[in-house]
């Protein structure tokens, strides 16, 4: 192949008409997939309400309140039965993971007892501070914290002197997972 | 006529399957590194990224196998960049959309793929010298290659680390924690390549 010669008019327009058919396709895509993509996030937060907190018939994402702390947000998604309370899915983080965020959604009951939980986002280590989805609804010794409330129990770590086994090799990630259980907690008995 | 055709086609069988072992990106060429030893911790995530790489890879060779004549020389590594960073970009968006579970798991490393030097390399030292055809079988090649090393790659790390396969467990409890954690990948990755040394000297 010859090499093509080259000259400013010549590479000016080479890169101006590669640029501007880039960037029409992708524009393209991104109008394909923006519906998609949202019915999916949707779909994910729905799922994980539905999965935290006793039954519902309202609709939870459109009775949303927020608050913000420490640079970030909580969503606190009220769930009612025939507009009877049944618990509170709260979206809530925190910063000292092993490695960066982590979001969970936790389902508390009317009398602020943990119902449900379950992990959104995470960086963790994977088959080890990954184990933080099963592990805290584990029967076994003291590792499930599902029916505690907060407000009484110590949900630190046992090696803190708490009340819950820290997931084997990964204090750091449970350590954190308790920080954001605990932070929704806070938050929720703040606002009602 | 028809002897013609037969060497055409075994020379595109060739370069089909050079990608899997005398010239695979990963264990013969060490391109590629970094996402290979970032997501490869179970076998789903090391075959998702592999097949990921695989269609920016076919994607953009074709295209620029085809735009090869209309670019001026002095510009041709901007113009690349430029047309494997929109394909790696629909590829972000239309896993989001139709695959979140696995966008999820491999996150950070979708956009990397822009850097891969497999990518980039393939461009400049194949499709930017071939036709259309050839350069497509090339990336094809090349991108089952690359999938097939993180495939591997990824069991391995997962039987030995958490005693399981694509998700499956055999053991109770945890297996060899190191192979998960990153030192791990490097262990895992010198001895196969060591092992596949051994096997292809004996071949030839």
């Amino acid at each position: 192949m010859a090499k093509k010669e080259s000259t400013l008019a010549n590479m000016v327009i080479a890169l101006l008409t590669i640029t501007l058919v880039a960037s029409a396709s992708l524009g393209a895509v991104y109008e394909v997939t923006k519906e998609p993509i949202a019915a999916a996030r949707l779909a994910k937060k729905n799922a994980a309400i539905l999965f935290v907190i006793p039954e519902y018939n309202n609709s939870p994402v459109d009775e949303v309140y927020k608050v913000a702390v420490d640079r970030d947000t909580l969503y606190f998604y009220p769930g009612k039965n025939n507009n009877e309370f049944v618990g509170t899915a709260v979206e809530s983080f925190t910063n000292s993971g092993f490695s960066g965020k982590i979001r969970v959604m936790v389902g508390f009951r009317p009398d602020g007892s943990i119902n449900n939980y379950r992990i959104l986002e995470h960086a963790e280590t994977p088959g080890l501070g990954t184990k933080m989805e099963p592990w805290f609804r584990d029967e076994k010794g003291q590792r499930s914290i599902l029916g505690i409330n907060p407000g009484t129990a110590n949900l630190t770590v046992s090696k803190d002197g708490g009340d819950v086994d820290a997931i084997t090799a990964a204090t750091i990630s449970s350590r954190a997972f308790l920080d954001a259980v605990q932070r929704a907690y806070d938050n929720l008995r703040k606002e009602n | 006529m028809i002897t013609s055709e037969k060497k055409i086609n075994m020379s595109q069988l060739k370069n089909f399957t050079k990608g899997f072992i005398r010239e695979n990106p990963v264990f013969a060429l060490f391109l590629g590194l970094c996402p290979t030893l970032g997501v490869t911790t179970s076998a789903i995530n090391g075959i998702g990224m592999g097949m990921a790489t695989t269609f920016v890879l076919v994607m953009s060779n074709l295209v620029v196998s085809v735009v090869k004549n209309f670019i001026p020389d002095k510009v041709r590594i901007p113009a690349f960049i430029v047309i494997i960073a929109s394909f790696v970009t629909i590829v972000q968006l239309i896993m989001q959309a139709y695959v979140p579970s696995l966008f999820e798991a491999l996150g950070l490393f979708i956009p990397l793929i822009v850097v891969n030097c497999v990518v980039l390399g393939r461009a400049e030292a194949f499709a930017s010298k071939n036709n259309p055809g050839s350069s497509v079988i090339d990336g094809l090649g090349m991108g089952l290659g690359f999938t097939f090393a993180l495939g591997l790659l990824g069991s391995v790390r997962e039987i030995l680390g958490s005693g399981s396969i694509f998700n499956i467990k055999f053991i109770e409890g945890d297996g060899l924690l190191i192979f998960i954690l990153s030192p791990g990948a490097f262990l895992a990755l010198g001895y196969l390549i060591v092992i596949i040394n051994k096997l292809s000297k004996k071949g030839s």
